[in-house]
């Protein structure tokens, strides 16, 4: 039971950091019919950051309970290099979706030498920050607080997101703009504006993400080439462009690895392909995804 | 748009069909040609860059079967490589076979092998979902060649030791070996596959893989069996893959997970780009233009992966035919001014 539960939590956290990159993801997808594979750059990007954060704020003597409020707004402010980066790719959304992909490919490699320039080659670590929330007694097992606050941090930011985009006016004219174009232009939306906001939030759940991981693991230039894999699994398995497709597959890859490691280590990267290949052999679109040509 | 009707609307330069331009037959023989020259000239060091680079260029006249004939963009092609490279691993190392005729057929086999259902799956679907199950592919490999120690050396790789050419043994160092007769077999062997995919291309087989690149649907409303012409060129560019990563591993005398992994991948559409997937030559070219530049920008700095990526990054916005569409324009510039 212990060990089940384990699983179930270890799994839980590591699929609501997916979740957040994977959202971000989606949103560019869905919208602007890109594959950014630039998306694990942006986790790094945030895990680098919000180590640098939380060493300023601890300089600052800030007390060690706002790592987690230091790291999200760490996360949100780092996320506004998606800006920049718009611009670069605003040139290729009208070309094949191959030159996309090799676009944000290139992007991948140039922000793996910032990272080095800036952070160097070895791994960083926060750990005491880990321990600044303690742990807490769940069913008969002690985890750490913060995954647990984590965990509910990603759901509000899911609702969030879902709320924003299903219930406000912004939120209709960038899913107008994602069914059609050409048509919400005519209408007189300004998709350039739109295109450059949906790309910086979706930008800003992947350093969000990626600072908020921090405290648990290492960051390292290896971390950004990882995700993409692993993001990239989550949303094949959930569908293309589908928001409770990014849920339901970052709680599938989540636990399945969670799962893996504690039964058989080797199988760990394994079954997510496993799962990913039958998925996309039964559902090509993915379990919430629309079918595409 | 409106386009006055007196200047061309297309982006490409108007070319007359009548005008003489090389072909990429020409062009490609050219490049191995000069590659045959190369060694009354060039630096060891020199040398020694360009038999990785014999490997690249198999590889990628494979990969533009499929990526600029066929329209399929493969992100897992150096599953291929890999399956070459360890093919060359475990033949030598393991089972002491050295010859490198029969471990270049075994590599073939494999690559057959595993391409014929990995490719029966795959092209079911296009775009970006076929580059998607292709890498998922391409990672499950390689996450089978990391993790079973026993079996593969996982992150260690295995070692590739000097194989027989032809059946004959060759003494000395492993410099003198790569840059004498291992340069020129992987040189022969890369032109007689040079003109083995020119003569793919241009059959009948090539034109329908044109076809359904174009227009799937029309194609297969002329009779072209759509799916397995795909299927075909998909196993002739992962047999060539795998033809690469023999020469490669035993370049590098090692066969490691990191040559599968999706980066490498990546580093041939870039390679294919960089060079043109438009034209026949153009993938040769970018191999190329990659290891040469890889090899001056890394002795230059650290950094090289930021210029590399920025290289891409301008040749996707600014040049995205590549070195072979510049070399196109300005054929057809010097016709137009004589």
């Amino acid at each position: 039971m212990t060990v089940f539960l384990d699983v179930l939590l270890g799994g839980v956290f590591h699929a609501a950091i997916l979740f957040l990159v994977a959202a971000g993801l989606q949103l560019v997808f869905g919208v602007q019919k890109v594959i950014n594979l630039a998306c694990g750059s942006f986790y790094a990007l945030g895990a680098y950051f919000g180590i640098t954060a939380v060493g300023l704020a601890s300089a600052a003597g800030f007390p060690a309970w706002t790592v987690l409020p230091v790291l999200i707004l760490a996360g949100l402010a780092i996320g506004l290099v998606g800006l920049p980066v718009e611009r670069i790719l605003r040139t290729v959304y009208r070309r094949d979706e191959s030159y996309q992909l090799l676009l944000t490919f290139g992007l991948l490699l140039m922000f793996q030498d910032v990272f080095r320039f800036f952070w160097g080659a070895t791994p960083r670590t926060l750990d005491n920050a880990y321990l600044a929330y303690g742990t807490a007694e769940f069913m008969g097992l002690r985890v750490p607080t913060y995954n647990l606050l984590v965990i509910a941090a990603s759901i509000a930011i899911a609702v969030a997101l879902g709320a924003f985009l299903q219930k406000t006016r912004t939120g209709r004219i960038i899913r107008a703009t994602a069914e059609n174009r050409d048509m919400s232009e005519g209408l007189g939306v300004n998709s350039s504006r739109v295109f450059a906001a949906v790309f910086t939030v979706g930008c800003m759940l992947g350093t969000v993400g990626g600072a908020l991981v921090v405290p648990a693991s290492a960051s390292s230039l290896e971390m950004a080439v990882e995700l993409v894999v692993e993001a990239f699994a989550v949303v094949v398995i959930g569908g293309l462009g589908s928001m409770r497709g990014a849920l339901a597959g970052a709680l599938i890859v989540g636990l399945i690895r969670a799962a893996a490691i504690m039964v058989l280590p080797e199988a760990e990267i394994l079954s997510i392909y496993l799962v990913v290949i039958a998925v996309l052999i039964l559902r090509p679109a993915g379990l919430f995804g629309k079918a595409m040509a | 748009m409106s386009t006055p009707t007196s200047a061309p609307a297309t982006v490409a330069p108007a070319v007359s069909p009548s005008l003489w331009r090389p072909s990429g037959l020409i062009s490609f023989l050219v490049i191995i040609a000069a590659m045959a020259g190369l060694p009354l000239v060039a630096s060891t060091y020199m040398l020694t860059l360009m038999v990785p680079f014999f490997g690249f260029a198999i590889a990628l006249l494979g990969f533009n079967l499929l990526f600029g004939y066929t329209g399929l963009l493969s992100f897992g092609h150096a599953m291929f490589l890999g399956i070459g490279a360890y093919a060359a691993a475990v033949m030598t190392s393991k089972l002491g076979v050295q010859s490198l005729e029969l471990i270049l057929l075994v590599a073939v086999a494999a690559a057959v092998v595993i391409a014929v259902p990995v490719g029966f799956l795959c092209v079911r679907y296009t775009r970006i979902f076929f580059g998607m199950l292709t890498l998922a592919f391409g990672m499950l490999f390689h996450s089978i060649l990391f993790k079973f120690y026993g079996l593969t050396g996982g992150d260690q790789g295995m070692r590739v030791m000097r194989p027989l050419l032809f059946g004959m043994a060759f003494e000395g160092g492993k410099t003198a070996f790569i840059t004498g007769p291992f340069y020129y077999y992987a040189l022969g062997l890369l032109t007689l596959l040079g003109c083995a995919m020119w003569r793919i291309v241009r059959s009948p087989f090539g034109l329908h893989l044109t076809a359904i690149r174009e227009n799937a649907q029309k194609a297969a409303y002329l009779g072209v069996t759509v799916s397995r012409m795909r299927l075909a060129a998909y196993v002739i560019s992962g047999v060539y893959g795998a033809i690469g990563g023999v020469i490669l591993a035993v370049t590098i005398g090692l066969a490691d997970p990191e040559i599968v992994y999706w980066t490498q991948s990546g580093n041939l559409v870039f390679m294919a780009v960089l060079g043109g997937s438009g034209a026949f030559a153009g993938p040769v070219v970018g191999g190329l233009a990659f290891v040469l530049l890889q090899d001056t920008v890394m002795s230059a700095t650290q950094y090289w992966r930021f210029v590399m990526g920025a290289v891409l990054v301008l040749i996707v916005i600014f040049f995205p035919r590549g070195i072979a569409g510049l070399f196109g324009d300005a054929f057809a510039r010097l016709k137009r001014g004589s």
